[in-house]
């Protein structure tokens, strides 16, 4: 039986695959429904996700298992059905408060996380002596990373029109941005190639067995 | 009133989480990790809400047989089996309502949830994300058109990053001798990934952390209040 439900897995998985795979033909019905099958099956799977991976075990296990000591837990709970009072025109205002803690919360955070990692330890990082390396390689790498990393962020200061020889660093800075840029795409496109090659290795090995 | 209230109850745990950072003892401390915890509460009631909003356009959609009307049902179908599969019988190692559902696990392979994750939810999510490989290689075409020195710049690191990310690239430029091994297309791409494009990125990052900051600053001390629902 194992075996059976597994070969209509495989055809399933074919089926949605080459369904998707269609629409680089033209929008058809077979994409239209794969793609709201999709839609349906993601927004599932992370309401179950979520609810045994996050609502049980951090709310509902902790309530019913030892009310005394974590009934400030309804505290949230209540906060979450006034967010799902969203749905209610009437009492749409309701899900302000929970809405504002978590804004609130989240740009704290956001602060904190910005400051720490992205701002002081970013710095910190370029903060370097390129000549305690011994290739010349590195050297000359630590070199353009502390010129790059100046440059664009000299490109990113508005406050000052960057015209004459303050447009100089300014325009390193968008070669350096450039550069990074095409790294991302040529990293994406790999990336989305494995992807496909995946697709492709799976409908002609576990579904067509053409390859071995 | 309406929207004073929320406005300090932004201010104020956006206060506690600030100063839980640099006073990290009681009470602070355990305020932070119980707003955390709060947080990620409330959070899940957000994905709760969506997934009902969800429902609630692809249901209107069907009433008043929009365009296309007929697929949305299967959004609806789709969404129901996923979501009642994974209650009965739980995902993965957590059981559901009904346990652990072994007999149906054993006739199936896995169980009803992670069946049709594995069958039906990863081969549409990595096919539709392969999808792109080819309309990134069309906007490639449109975008790449070497016109200005800059546009030179992003075309050759990206046919570097591209060529050094395979078995391809190292055939290429075996031939390069040892003392120059920095210019085999390998180390190449190594190496711009390890620097131009670090110092890039940091810059963004450094960039954009003073915007984050300057954007938190103002939500919290209440100039920032369209989240209330478009107000100035």
């Amino acid at each position: 039986m194992a075996e059976l439900m597994k070969t209509i897995g495989i055809w399933l998985s074919a089926y949605f695959t080459l369904s998707i795979f269609s629409f680089l033909y033209k929008d058809n019905p077979f994409y239209k429904l794969a793609e709201q099958i999709f839609v349906g099956l993601s927004a599932a799977y992370w309401l179950v996700y979520t609810i045994y991976n996050i609502l049980i075990p951090n709310l509902f296990n902790k309530l019913f298992t030892d009310f005394a000591h974590n009934w400030i837990l309804l505290i949230p709970m209540a906060l979450g059905i006034m967010m799902l009072m969203r749905m209610f025109p009437k009492l749409e205002w309701l899900s302000h408060y929970p809405m504002a803690i978590m804004v609130g919360t989240t740009a704290a955070i956001a602060m904190l996380l910005a400051f720490q990692s992205d701002f002081l330890s970013q710095i910190a990082a370029t903060m370097v002596n390129p000549f305690k390396y011994s290739s010349p390689v590195d050297i000359v790498g630590t070199i353009l990373l502390i010129i790059g990393t100046i440059c664009g962020i000299y490109f990113f200061y508005f406050s000052k029109k960057q015209e004459g020889f303050y447009k100089i660093p300014s325009k390193v800075g968008i070669w350096f941005l450039m550069v990074s840029f095409g790294a991302s795409f040529g990293y994406t496109v790999m990336a989305r190639i494995s992807l496909l090659i995946g697709r492709l290795d799976f409908l002609l090995r576990d579904w067509l067995h053409l390859i071995r | 009133m309406k929207s004073k209230i929320p406005q300090l109850l932004a201010f104020l745990s956006g206060l506690v989480i600030l100063v839980a950072a640099f006073i990290p003892h009681t009470p602070f401390g355990m305020f932070e990790e119980t707003l955390t915890n709060w947080f990620m509460i409330i959070s899940s009631f957000a994905i709760l809400l969506g997934q009902s909003s969800l429902i609630q356009s692809n249901v209107a959609k069907i009433t008043q047989k929009a365009p296309n009307w007929k697929y949305h049902i299967a959004t609806l179908v789709s969404f129901g089996v996923m979501l009642i599969f994974g209650l009965l019988w739980g995902m993965e190692n957590t059981p559901g309502i009904l346990g652990q559902g072994e007999k149906l696990a054993e006739s199936l392979g896995s169980k009803p949830f992670d069946y049709l994750f594995e069958y039906a939810f990863m081969p549409l999510s990595s096919t539709m994300f392969s999808l792109l490989a080819f309309y990134i290689a069309s906007a490639a075409y449109r975008a790449f058109i070497m016109r200005t020195f800059e546009s030179n710049l992003l075309l050759i690191t990206a046919v570097i990053v591209m060529l050094g990310r395979t078995s391809f690239a190292t055939i290429l430029t075996s031939w390069i001798p040892d003392s120059l091994h920095f210019l085999r297309l390998p180390e190449l791409t190594d190496f711009i990934m390890q620097y131009p494009n670090t110092a890039a990125q940091r810059a963004i990052l450094i960039s954009a952390a003073l915007g984050v900051v300057g954007a938190s600053l103002r939500i919290i001390l209440g100039i920032e209040r369209s989240y209330l629902g478009g107000e100035k």
